[in-house]
């Protein structure tokens, strides 16, 4: 079995929720907030969003589509926000261009639909990310899965979603260590077309899991 | 109604929920608290039994003490002059009419210099809960040390007074942790998302037998053959009980349901005496509307009636977070509720419950879900993972250590 040149680390990520001085009573206010807030903001509503409720695997894909839907009952901006793929960006300011032109978009179509009330506000918040290795190494794919198996959800959240925002790649610490540490090109693709959005966390590692052990049976 | 007996509860430890989370988030805990290990913690609060936040600290407390960390739970102490006034602050940060008098803030200050000399602060991580100990600060020590208001009051609309007076206290904390954004206020220091927690292990929360289940809504003479709406609330104006009976009436029109209306005793309440008059009325006899003035040692029959329903209610008109909720969607149980308060970050429209705004939107609301039950389950499902994600004391202990170990990161501010 191959043994890496360097050794899988494995950590955990809890987020503290910062509430921001800031909220939106309606579209245009969202769009405004939207333009300016912090990085960490955008990071909390979509990223991080994903990881929070990551059990709902249907309908649900950002706290702004979630909003727009729920309180300003606009349900096509609400699918047009909702399918932004957050997997597409590796970093937070195309993320926010692209959220910022679709509520522009939305208002160019509806520029009434800026000052309507919403039912509840949206209030900004953001993510203080607390990161702690776990004490896991894992030098071999079959030690890799091993503690895989005992992957908490803070953990494949960090490894598999949020790493893109850190290597500005569009892949994962998972395939990136694969690929480079194991030679292991083809588990490295596969692993990258796991859709996350429309599974739960859980449900991503079992895949993952599969996929190791077809790779390990090889 | 007589107390039970007192009966000895065991201390849960962290393995006895390892078949609730799973090991995995445990492992994630015990990473997260190595941190932390022998680091002193001080909480602080107004009382040491009777009220949510005693009882959180109550499971809080040995959990991080098994976690190597090393907190204390001091309670402040005073006359019921001091009570008395921090009462009546509490109502006013929630809003209330009050005209404080400058003797009322001296008394306050006075209380707050005895426990300053009574207890040490020493800690390396103090964390103070609500208003009543929220002028400790001036006990602060020099150094590194770090100091948390953790804030269970709703402060959106205080009285400018009393706020006025307190909040340049709350100022010179490192950060300041509320149980919904809608609760927080413009202040100069970070401001955090802290929910509160339910225990599934609690009398109140844990698995019941079916014959346990049966038994309570036996005693109470409801028949567990047809849908029963309920909602758990005190009997308060606030909690519209009287709405809900008309959402129920307007439900009834169309399918043959019961109504359970639990809340809790209203002996010592002249109000909560006068709410259950006009629940008792607005039921005109019906025999399907079951009006339950439960005592407070009635966790096991909280428990046992959410597990009976059908559709759990909170049709609150303004609300504090609304743990009932929780406690409901715990039980895997669809929701439909007010979006107050905390509520709308329990329920999630349309994945872990149902938002109404009016009678008739709530009622509309129990209507579809009695005629769409496989939509109701998977509500239900999907709550309960959002409670096992958000809202249990494991997710209040992870948010503590995650708070420490990013306070002592970044400094004091």
């Amino acid at each position: 079995m191959n043994r890496a040149e360097r050794p899988f680390e494995f950590f955990t990520a809890s987020y503290i929720t910062r509430i921001d001085n800031e909220r939106a009573q309606n579209l245009g206010e969202l769009r405004a907030g939207l333009a300016h807030c912090r990085d960490a903001s955008i990071f909390y509503h979509t990223f991080q969003a994903l990881g929070r409720y990551h059990f709902l695997t249907e309908g649900f894909s950002n706290d702004l589509a979630q909003w727009v839907l729920a309180s300003l009952n606009r349900p096509r901006l609400a699918e047009q926000l909702g399918s932004i793929d957050v997997r597409s960006y590796v970093d937070l300011t195309g993320l926010r261009q692209d959220l910022v032109r679709t509520v522009d978009e939305f208002l160019r179509a509806y520029p009434t639909a800026a000052d309507v009330e919403a039912f509840e506000p949206f209030y900004f918040c953001s993510s203080a990310e607390v990161l702690v290795a776990l004490g896991w190494e894992a030098w071999t794919l079959a030690e890799f899965r091993h503690y895989l198996e005992r992957m908490g959800h803070g953990s494949f959240h960090f490894h598999f979603l949020v790493s893109r925002l850190r290597l500005q790649l569009h892949s994962n610490d998972f395939s990136v260590w694969f690929k480079d540490a194991l030679g292991l090109e083809h588990l490295a693709r596969l692993t990258e077309r796991i859709d996350i959005t429309t599974d739960t966390i859980d449900g991503a590692k079992a895949h993952l899991l599969r996929l190791i052990d077809r790779e390990l049976a090889a | 109604m007589t107390p039970p007996a007192a009966t000895a509860s065991r201390l849960m430890q962290l393995d006895d929920y390892v078949p609730i989370l799973g090991v995995q988030e445990i492992d994630d805990l015990r990473a997260l608290a190595g941190r932390l290990t022998g680091r002193t913690v001080q909480m602080v609060n107004s009382t040491a039994v009777g009220g949510g936040v005693a009882e959180i600290l109550s499971r809080l407390i040995p959990l991080m003490q098994e976690l190597g960390i090393s907190p204390r739970w001091d309670v402040i102490t005073g006359g019921n002059d001091f009570f008395e006034i921090t009462k009546a602050f509490h109502n006013a940060l929630h809003g209330g009419p009050y005209d404080a008098r400058p003797q009322d803030f001296e008394t306050f200050l006075a209380y707050t210099a005895q426990n300053r000399q009574r207890l040490s602060f020493d800690a390396e991580f103090t964390v103070i809960h609500d208003p009543q100990p929220l002028a400790l600060i001036d006990a602060r020590p020099s150094g590194k040390n770090h100091w948390i208001w953790r804030c269970h009051i709703d402060l959106s609309r205080p009285n400018p007074r009393v706020w006025d007076f307190l909040r340049p206290y709350v100022c010179r904390y490192d950060g300041a942790l509320f149980s919904s954004p809608e609760f927080s206020r413009q202040l100069p220091i970070p401001q955090y998302l802290f929910f509160p927690c339910i225990d599934p292990l609690s009398d109140k929360n844990r698995e019941l037998t079916a014959d346990a289940v049966h038994e309570v809504t036996g005693r109470f003479g409801i028949d567990t053959d047809r849908p029963v709406l309920t909602q758990i609330s005190r009997f308060d104006r606030l909690k519209d009980p009287v709405g809900v009976i008309q959402a129920y009436q307007i439900v009834k029109r169309y399918a043959d349901c019961q109504l359970v209306l639990a809340g809790g005793s209203a002996t010592d309440d002249p109000e909560g005496a006068q709410v259950l008059a006009e629940v008792r009325a607005a039921a005109a006899g019906d025999p399907d509307v079951h009006v339950l003035d439960l005592p407070p040692w009635s966790a096991i029959e909280i428990n046992a009636l959410q597990r009976a329903s059908t559709i759990v209610i909170q049709k609150s008109l303004r609300e504090g977070f609304g743990l009932t909720v929780a406690e409901a969607l715990w039980k895997k149980k669809p929701v439909v509720a007010s979006a107050v308060g905390g509520i709308p970050a329990q329920v999630i429209h349309k994945h872990t419950g149902l938002l109404a705004h009016s009678v008739e939107g709530t009622a509309y609301q129990i209507r579809f879900l009695l005629s769409h039950p496989s939509l109701a389950q998977k509500l239900g499902e999907q709550g309960h993972e959002h409670v096992r994600e958000h809202f249990l004391i494991t997710s209040n202990v992870r948010r503590y250590l995650a708070l420490f170990l990013h306070h002592e990161s970044h400094g004091r501010s």
